[in-house]
């Protein structure tokens, strides 16, 4: 089981929720079954099976990019994800 | 009992004392220290000495000088303060203390380099007497913030704070880009502005408020929308640091890209309802805006806070941290945020970090620049997701 924080601009995708936990042992394999439960956040965070550009992903703190990508192994660390805010109004 | 005369044979008897040739020897490896009072070190100092009165000297020196192995070389007019100080610092223990045999006078006789320090008012003194008891800050650094130039990209939440304390603090001069004016709409946030404000262009309404707090600060106001045209112009004008509290992904686009061929540092903060975001971009050093997202959300994924609304403390908690970021990039003291992502949660009080690289593939900072002019950022922001 691993948390994944849904960042604000995506929580009307997945019911208002903060946060959600999946099963697997990768980062895509956690992904792909939240978003499995959520198809707007998957329409959202999936194009032809690849993670959306805009949408920064954290394992345990870190740009998952810097690690294996969405094929790093979770091992219980927690996966943020991320787009950019624009605001400073 | 002994006469003053015996005393001070007797402590010079016990401290180390260098002549004026030696002790410009160690000019630049010691850290010099300046015994005198106020009036006496106001009117010439040996360079990059630290000025501390005779009589603060044994509350003061563990703050300025913690590590106390340092080689220190106290002076003062002639030679006779700085030997009791220099018998104090070792009872303190400090290991490597000298004092100046012929004090400052002798080391002006001998022709060695003297500067006169910027000394601040008594003023100046007064209103900036607790940043003065910082060991960090201290009159120096305060004389620094005195000569630095920010410039605040808007003037809305995040740039409502950040301008008043790095005002308050004595940022001697700040420029603010904002093209709005005051509505009823923004008060509930920015504090800057009021409610005799409304309806006026928000850089003036800014300045006015800024200079009440502080008129030590001279504020340069740009009543313009921030664009590929008149960035240079305004970036050309020469900035230490820029804060980023921009409401739209073009211009944050614009200001890094500006920030990375400038060499300006960006103390970059985000809002959204109760959720917000601090960095620090330091161009050549650490990563960009770009590096941390190289491409902007598809619009309908990047609400304004007109859109989708902010907690009004947000704003406060956010832009205070960017103004705490860029008062220490100001200063050259602690630690930024460069290379770590703020992420604040003001709903469940949580504060979370994430770590962000540079990135080798960068188009702007990378070892391979694709983009080297200003691009069209409107279209780019628009285009995202094709």
């Amino acid at each position: 089981m691993t948390k994944v924080r849904i960042p604000p601009t995506l929580r009307s995708e997945v019911g208002g929720e903060r946060e959600l936990v999946g099963e697997g042992e990768t980062v895509r394999e956690v992904l792909e079954d939240v978003a499995g439960r959520y198809p707007a956040l998957e329409a959202q965070l999936f194009e032809g099976g690849t993670l959306a550009p805009f949408v920064n992903v954290y394992l345990g703190g870190e740009d998952v990019r810097t690690l294996d990508g969405l094929e790093t192994r979770v091992n219980g660390a927690s996966v943020i994800l991320l787009p950019a805010m624009a605001g400073g109004c | 009992m002994a006469t003053y005369r015996e005393l001070l044979a007797q402590v010079k008897g016990e401290i180390d004392e260098l002549g004026a040739i030696e002790a410009r020897e160690r000019h630049g490896t010691a850290l010099f220290v300046d015994v005198r009072e106020r009036e006496e070190w106001e009117e010439g100092a040996v360079p990059g000495a630290v000025h501390v009165p005779r009589g603060q000297l044994e509350s003061r020196i563990e703050g300025l000088v913690p590590d106390r192995s340092t080689e220190i070389v106290l002076y003062c007019a002639g030679g006779s303060r700085s030997a009791f100080a220099a018998k104090a610092l070792g009872e303190l223990g400090y290991e490597h203390v000298s004092s100046l045999t012929g004090g400052f006078t002798d080391w002006k006789r001998n022709g060695f380099e003297v500067e006169t320090p910027q000394a601040l008012t008594p003023d100046q003194r007064r209103r900036y007497s607790r940043h003065l008891l910082i060991p960090e800050v201290g009159e120096a650094g305060q004389e620094r913030l005195l000569a630095s130039r920010a410039l605040l990209i808007g003037a809305g939440g995040l740039g409502s704070p950040a301008s008043l304390y790095l005002a308050a603090a004595g940022v001697g001069t700040l420029g603010i880009i904002d093209a709005d004016v005051v509505d009823d709409s923004n008060l509930q946030r920015q504090i800057v502005h009021s409610t005799d404000s409304l309806g006026e262009p928000k850089v003036l309404s800014a300045k006015r408020t800024i200079e009440a707090l502080n008129p030590d600060v001279e504020v340069k106001t740009y009543e313009e929308r921030l664009t590929s045209e008149n960035i240079e112009r305004i970036l050309g004008e020469g900035w230490d640091v820029i804060v980023d509290g921009a409401d739209n992904f073009p211009t944050r686009y614009l200001v890094n890209d500006a920030s990375v061929w400038h060499g300006i540092p960006v103390v970059h903060g985000s809002i959204y309802r109760f959720e917000g975001q601090v960095t620090v971009f330091n161009p050549g050093d650490g990563p960009c805006y770009r590096c941390l997202f190289p491409t902007p959300p598809p619009p309908e994924l990047a609400p304004s806070c007109a859109e989708g609304g902010v907690l009004g403390v947000l704003p406060g908690i956010v832009g205070s941290l960017q103004a705490n970021e860029a008062l220490k990039l100001l200063l050259g003291i602690g630690e930024s945020l460069q290379g770590r992502l703020l992420l604040l949660d003001a709903l469940g009080t949580t504060v979370d970090e994430v770590a962000v690289q540079r990135d080798a593939s960068c188009p702007v900072c990378g070892e391979h620049p694709t983009i080297t002019e200003y691009v069209d950022y409107v279209e780019f922001c628009q285009g995202a997701r094709t």
